[in-house]
């Protein structure tokens, strides 16, 4: 052999410089064209790092868009969008309290984009709070939570948590009179068990309260300390948790076998845009391993023909048109609706009145009656609660399908109107004709922490779905029943804050009716 | 020779740890136990050992300033200063519900925030609060000015004599 000239070494090289950028192309791209056999379409998912985490194929009843509604998905791309935008903010942002103000009111107003980045940010966020209710709410009823999925729901729960954690401690950082007073209050409630080792006398000795506050505030009062920690949690701490606990949850759905489904019925293949195949032949008899990823013959399990399809495309279709739709409504509201921004944050004067964002309004009505119970033990109470789902309902039935087993649909009616009307009741007892400390001035505080409206409403409603239990023989219509009525009971504490109380956390029929001083 | 795999483990002859799983337990107990302190330390870190700002001492000025029966405001200290006949007293003007800042009223004092409200000795009437307003210790500074030491609360009805 001889060695290839210096000549010929050279042409090599210029040839390569020549088709440099055609092979470039061809190890980024490395099908170069859309996909046109099942193979091609399985290699597309599973070649990818950010397309793998699907499973090739995918079954046509986790593609109908009325088993999910997308909402798992708009609370991703919500928080895809929160990512971007909150990097966007950062550039700008002074977490000093000397500054944050004004870097807030320069974004708003000097920097180019700055004020639709800023809506941007605001709205995303509420989206992803409305969005995570509601998927809770989805996977709920269609029992999706059951087993094996019991540890997804957890995690789940974890999301849950995080979210409205971002939430509270995006709220301070504008540090306008709203975020201060906000604050305020959201760390006095986290101060609240004091109020119990008080009545019984042993803060001295035992202070949880003192310390939960301390630790979140990095001080006694709401100032520079507590903006440096709620910036740290709220730009990478809590986002990390998140992401962490996000990749968990996706990666649980495939370990659980996708999204929860009814068995298919034996024989049948359920119809998918008209072009549905019928992809994997009964009762094969041969081949394990990757070829049944693709057309073929399948592993021979007692099961009858499964009614999938690929998910190059159908589901990277259905995907990309709810991240885009949800980016959409994001773009939109932040087009038209403007965050707001108060004056700068003063320690003297309290903001009147002093309203959390939507979503704790509930529970600051709650804390209007007391602090420790409505703050902190009832939402402790109901979020353990919302956790012992899967494990107190462990008989199967029903899974993926809405209001699955027999008589869910009337339980949940029955359920809203009794959550709605104990409420309502409630809240109407308390408007007109006061609380304990009205009836009995000289009442001891532990009566005042322990019952407040928002314990008589667990009391109510764990009671209905005991009635339930009883009555109809059925762990999951007890379930149904529990589930729904706090979310009637969260849903009318929320409004009722948001419209029905003013200054002085007075009640008033409308904002309009609020005084002027 | 004795099969040793005949030999059953009974309460008075626990079968031998092995030299090798002794040690494989104690590397892994000191893995976790040095992870545990690790993490207690990372923990015990933002726990603030001298909580910051600055002392809430303040002079108020000379007792001849504040008339027998008067009272005044002080918005950003957030307290109240009282005089009667008996002497100077000063009142907390933070809720102690959740930390708003107190308005005089009718009855003594409310609080915007969630309508807790409160005698004029501070004492709770009525809302969620847990308790009374704090009476604050009241002193006199060298130069003769008196002094509301804001973080210091005496017993209510507790008055400076001057």
């Amino acid at each position: 052999m001889a060695e290839p000239s210096q000549a010929a070494a050279t042409r090599e090289f210029v040839e390569n410089l020549r088709h440099l950028p055609r092979t470039v192309k061809d190890a980024w791209f490395r099908l170069g064209r859309v996909p046109e056999s099942e193979r091609e379409e399985s290699q597309a998912t599973f070649h990818n790092l950010f397309l793998h985490i699907h499973s090739v194929r995918i079954h046509v009843r986790s593609l109908a868009p009325a088993l999910t509604l997308g909402l798992g998905l708009i609370a991703t791309a919500s928080f895809v969008l929160l990512c971007i935008t909150g990097v966007l903010l950062m550039v700008y942002y002074k977490p000093s309290t000397a500054l944050a103000y004004d870097s807030i009111k320069d974004l708003h107003y000097v920097v180019f984009t700055g004020r639709f980045i800023r809506n941007l940010h605001r709205w995303s966020a509420h989206v992803m709070v409305i969005a995570v209710f509601l998927h809770m709410a989805r996977v709920f009823y269609t029992a999706s939570y059951k087993r094996p999925r019991e540890f997804n729901w957890l995690v789940g729960l974890g999301l849950l948590v995080l979210t409205l954690g971002l939430s509270f401690t995006g709220y301070l950082l504008p540090y306008d009179q709203l975020a201060y007073w906000a604050t305020m209050i959201g760390s006095n409630i986290a101060n609240s068990p004091r109020e119990l080792t008080d009545a019984i006398g042993i803060t001295k000795w035992f202070d949880p309260g003192g310390f939960q506050r301390r630790l979140l505030l990095g001080a006694n009062y709401v100032g520079e300390d507590a903006l440096i920690r709620f910036y740290v949690l709220h730009v990478f701490v809590l986002p990390v948790l998140l992401v962490t606990l996000l990749s968990v949850h996706f990666w649980r759905i495939r370990k659980d076998g996708g999204l929860a489904k009814p068995e298919d019925a034996p024989g049948g293949a359920a119809e998918w845009g008209g072009t549905m195949k019928r992809v994997f032949e009964p009762l094969a008899t041969k081949t394990y391993g990757l070829m049944a990823l693709v057309k073929g013959r399948r592993p021979p399990v007692n099961r009858g023909p499964e009614n999938t399809v690929m998910s190059w495309p159908h589901l990277f279709w259905a995907e990309l048109a709810v991240f885009m739709a949800s980016t959409a409504l994001c773009l939109i509201l932040s087009f038209y609706l403007d965050a707001p921004l108060k004056e700068l944050a003063n320690p003297a004067v309290p903001e009147n009145p002093a309203k959390a964002p939507w979503y704790f309004l509930g529970l600051q009505e709650l804390v209007s009656y007391s602090a420790f119970m409505g703050g902190l033990l009832i939402p402790l109470i109901t979020w353990i609660g919302l956790a012992m789902i899967p494990f107190l309902d462990r008989r199967g039935g029903g899974e993926g399908v809405w209001f699955g087993t027999p008589g869910e649909r009337r339980m949940a009616w029955q359920s809203l109107l009794f959550g709605l009307a104990a409420a309502v009741g409630l809240l109407a007892l308390t408007v007109n004709f006061g609380w304990l400390r009205s009836w009995f001035p000289k009442i001891h505080q532990l009566w005042i922490i322990a019952i407040n409206p928002g314990s008589i409403l667990v009391l109510l409603y764990a009671g209905w779905s005991l009635g339930v239990l009883r009555r109809r023989n059925s762990v999951r219509l007890a379930a149904v029943a529990l589930f729904t009525c706090f979310l009637a009971g969260f849903t009318v504490l929320t409004y009722f804050a948001t419209v029905h109380r003013g200054p002085n956390w007075q009640f008033y029929w409308w904002p309009s009716h609020w005084p002027v001083h | 020779m004795p099969d040793m795999s005949e030999q059953r483990p009974s309460r008075l002859e626990p079968p031998r740890i092995q030299r090798r799983s002794f040690l494989s337990l104690a590397a892994l107990s000191s893995f976790f136990g040095a992870v545990s302190v690790a993490l207690a330390g990372v923990l015990r870190l933002p726990k603030p050992a001298v909580l910051p700002g600055p002392v809430r001492r303040f002079k108020i000025g000379f007792p001849d300033q504040f008339a027998v029966g008067s009272e005044a405001r002080f918005e950003q200290e957030t307290f109240f200063v009282f005089r009667d006949a008996q002497g100077i007293y000063a009142i907390s003007g933070v809720c102690t519900h959740l930390g708003c800042s107190v308005a005089r009223s009718a009855q003594g004092f409310a609080c915007p925030c969630h309508g807790s409200r409160f005698g004029a000795t501070g004492s709770i009437v009525g809302g969620p609060a847990p308790r009374g307003l704090p009476w604050l210790e009241v002193g006199r500074a060298a130069d003769g000015q008196l002094v509301v030491y804001a973080d210091n609360e005496v017993a209510a009805g507790t008055r400076f004599r001057v």
